[in-house]
């Protein structure tokens, strides 16, 4: 939204609660760029998610985002299932994925040889792949700081009151004034709604969805994103290679109450676990890199809250409860055209869109560490070089605290998630992070 | 820089360093060792605390002035030892790839000794529940930050686990001001001997051992540990948690070179010689068999070079022999393969303490080596084999373990 708005010409400030950019429900994704083969027809869901497809095709290259062109196999595995994959086809090219088609048992297996023999056939969505879900989002946000936006961290929305024209904003971090409000708060989507309008008009309903990772030797048995036929409530557990090289299965679809608390349980773990090797059996003993979990932002509804008020200068982009790694850019499109339904630009465009180049942290394309003058590896798991980690300190958006270190480089989110590198990576993190990997008083 | 060697080694720990300075005393003039790390000398070098160096230097010394010295002896001997050099994988025909600050390069070697040992099993493979804080490390992390970077990462953490790489947290924690709030053990007993938990006791820490963990807490730093104990539910307020020990092999240069792993250890799988799958790798020290002293691997590095070296002379081949199988009850045995010819010593890990007796027998149900155990859990239990006719080796060996409790 703050690149979207940006490149239009808007002055942006973002105001974000945490100490860095994707600390809450994006944090924790499958990270799969999709097609809306999927998506409810005619939803706006499906047209944010089918334009951002586009646009992220067209600038990635300039962005230097990578796309693991993997594909997907909805893969069935009974009667059941099997019956099931005429009216996905149907669903897929109505909506527009005029490339899915089903595939037999045999030719399944041809694709993904490591697939369980119990696999009855499967549609095949050519078009969808795996992205870096980090990088991404911190590009926009990197254009948009460089197009003039500001960000405020630690910066939670605490109070508003509409002055004629004019919101008047106090936040973690200082009062604001703003012609617009454009509410991108996720798992407090809601609350920022009441803080704004008074009432909110849904309600945040968080979902877990726990992960694990294999270890990257776990790769090699499969390139094809794997998804389950999907039924009501979410589309299912899915298998899916990630753009660093290891293997993901996950998410499970829990609700709870907490949105502040995306803890992991071992019971689902395990359960994850086993769920991956009925399908690939081969992942039988696989090492586990690491697990995770993240909440969506569903809400009692299971399309897009995203509505606007042109008069009270407010508008929402709420209850994004999955698909928003990927829809992220067509949403911004859609709610920069409702802006302008009523508003006219005061200010002209950019003529420079500054559309920085991004560090790669993909496998399959060259790393750093190929690159000579790296000064050394520091994490040697995922192979991060001291150069990687500095460039990310002198970075246009610096890391907020360890996790955002860890989400721009990669750095101790290996196997050993630190066991032999903690100490340096503390060593060249002091004094650079809003929230410090040592206590305060260490020494 | 030379792209060919005599013996290439993966790893500069006690392991590697000993072979290295074997092999140079044998009279091999090129030997190099590949450190990924800017300095050699393995896990010792952030062991802050004795005893390490009895066997090999007869003395008593702190891990980082062990690593030192095994450095010191293995440079003065002749052997080179190339810092930040990562090995990425080791090709048929002895061909190691490597990411180095100058790019990649490769290096061709007529044996290679893999010897990158082993690190503790994080959280995440532990699968521990709860949220996911800074503050929740290994002994490993713990260690390499107090003692290498002078840092103290928190003051009153929980240590999980009692094996003798928790004594070694404690000992860290005791020297530099850290008041560890308790030991926790998800299994029935402490890991180590009894006597070993005296320490703890000394230290006015509680072993909680049986207890289950419930969830790690905390937002954005760790703040308490919930755990179920006898029967209770308990909240360990703390501002930190050590995973230690469970120990697991540092086994990815071994996969992702497709040599053959080992079920049980998780490491490369070998025969009585110490070599892999691939006839021109031998393995030895930590990453077949989590968890043994430095001093141990040490040894083992010595006489896989001592092998290495009598191996050079001849056309590399993998030898017949017979895979040993491990029955209930056994964790895992080391080598997993036996040939003809030569006495061998296995290396057995039970599941948990033991009293009974192990044997190995040949397809037929004959016996050809035995001994009664008595041992804590993770406890070393080594089994000497008489070398083997080629009736016994003519199908799997049977490795049982008859408890009697």
């Amino acid at each position: 939204m703050a690149r979207r708005f940006a490149l239009e010409g808007a002055r942006v400030c973002v105001l974000e609660a945490a100490p860095d950019i994707l600390s809450g429900a994006s944090k924790a994704n499958s990270a799969i760029l999709h097609t809306g083969f999927d998506a409810p027809p005619g939803s706006l869901e499906l047209s944010c998610m089918q334009d951002a497809y586009d646009e992220y095709m067209e600038i990635r290259e300039a962005m230097n985002l990578p796309v693991l062109e993997t594909g997907a196999m909805v893969a069935a595995w009974t009667e059941d299932e099997e019956a099931r994959l005429p009216d996905l086809l149907a669903q897929a090219q109505g909506n527009g994925v005029t490339d899915t088609r089903i595939i037999s048992r045999d030719e399944a297996l041809a694709r993904e040889p490591a697939l369980a023999g119990h696999v009855r056939g499967a549609l095949l969505v050519p078009r969808e792949h795996v992205i870096d879900p980090w990088s991404a989002p911190l590009a926009y946000a990197t254009q948009a700081k460089a197009l003039g936006a500001e960000f405020r961290f630690n910066a939670p929305l605490t109070g508003a009151r509409r002055d004629g024209d004019t919101w008047q904003l106090e936040t973690g971090a200082g009062s604001l004034m703003a012609k617009t409000v454009v509410n991108c708060a996720g798992l407090y989507g809601d609350k920022v709604e009441e803080i704004l309008t008074g009432t909110p008009s849904f309600e945040i309903r968080p979902r877990k969805g726990q992960f694990v990772v294999f270890d990257k030797a776990a790769s090699q048995h499969l390139r094809t994103i794997l998804l389950p036929v999907p039924n009501e409530r979410t589309k299912g557990v899915v298998l899916t290679r990630t753009a660093f090289g290891n293997l993901l299965v996950g998410p499970t679809a829990e609700e709870q109450e907490a949105r502040d608390r995306p803890d992991v349980t071992t019971p689902e773990l395990e359960m994850l676990i086993s769920k991956a090797v009925e399908l690939v059996p081969a992942l039988q003993n696989m090492p586990v890199t690491a697990v995770y979990a993240g909440l969506r932002p569903a809400s009692e509804r299971k399309e897009y809250r995203v509505h606007a008020d042109a008069d009270l200068g407010y508008y929402c982009a709420g209850g994004i409860r999955s698909t928003g790694l990927t829809a992220a850019l067509g949403i911004a499109r859609h709610v920069f055209a409702l802006w302008s339904e009523s508003h006219s630009l005061a200010w002209s465009k950019p003529n420079d869109t500054m559309a920085p180049s991004m560090p790669n942290l993909a496998e399959h394309l060259p790393r750093d560490y190929q690159i000579p003058g790296h000064d050394g590896i520091v994490c040697h798991c995922e192979m991060v070089t001291a150069r990687e980690i500095r460039a990310a300190f002198d970075s246009q958006l610096p890391p907020g605290d360890f996790g955002g270190l860890r989400r721009r480089t990669r750095c101790a989110m290996g196997r050993c998630q630190g066991f032999n590198c903690l100490g340096r990576i503390a060593s060249l993190a002091e004094g650079k992070l809003r929230a410090p990997i040592l206590p305060e008083d260490a020494s | 820089m030379n792209t060919t060697c005599d013996v290439a080694i993966v790893g500069g720990g006690p392991a590697g360093l000993g072979a290295a300075l074997e092999l140079s005393k044998l009279g091999l003039r090129r030997v190099v060792v590949l450190e990924r790390f800017g300095e050699a000398g393995g896990i010792p070098r952030h062991c802050g605390h004795p005893p390490f160096g009895m066997r090999e230097f007869k003395r008593v010394l702190s891990g980082p002035a062990y690593a030192r010295r095994l450095v010191q002896a293995a440079e003065d001997a002749g052997v080179e030892i190339r810092t930040d050099t990562t090995v990425t994988a080791i090709r048929p025909g002895g061909v190691l790839e490597l990411a180095t600050t100058a790019g990649a390069q490769t290096l061709t070697a007529r044996r290679v000794l893999i010897a990158t040992g082993n690190r503790e099993r994080t959280r995440a493979q532990l699968l521990a529940p709860g949220v996911r804080p800074v503050g929740v490390m290994n002994t490993g992390a713990l260690q390499s930050m107090v003692y290498l970077e002078g840092k103290r990462p928190f003051s009153r953490p929980v240590i999980v686990g009692t094996e003798i790489v928790a004594l070694s947290a404690l000992l860290t924690c005791r020297r530099h001001g850290i008041k560890p709030v308790a030991m926790v053990e998800t299994r029935d007993r402490p890991q180590t001997r009894r006597i070993d938990m005296m320490l703890a006791r000394l230290m006015g820490v509680p072993v909680l051992a049986g207890a289950e963990i419930l969830a790690i807490e905390g937002r954005p730093r760790v703040e308490a540990l919930r755990l179920r104990h006898k029967g209770e539910e308990r909240r360990l307020d703390c501002d930190g948690i050590v995973f230690s020990g469970r120990f697991t092999p540092e086994a990815t240069v071994a996969r992702q070179s497709d040599l053959a792993l080992d079920a049980g250890t998780l490491g490369p799988e070998i025969d009585a010689d110490g070599r892999s799958s691939d006839p021109q790798v031998f393995v030895a020290g930590n990453v077949l068999h989590p968890v043994e002293t430095a001093g141990h691997c040490w040894a083992e590095g010595r006489r896989a070079a001592q092998t290495i070296f009598r191996d050079l002379r001849k056309t590399p081949k993998l030898g017949a022999g017979a895979r040993i199988v491990p029955g209930a009850g056994l964790r895992y045995v080391v080598p997993q393969r036996l040939g003809a010819g030569s006495a061998a010593t296995l290396n057995i890990r039970t599941d948990g303490a033991v009293r009974g007796r192990v044997v190995l027998s040949d397809a037929s149900g004959r016996e050809l080596a035995a001994r009664s155990v008595r041992s804590y859990p993770e406890q070393p239990v080594r089994l000497p084999v008489p070398a083997l006719d080629s009736a016994a080796l003519a199908g799997d060996l049977t490795l049982r373990l008859d408890r009697k409790d």
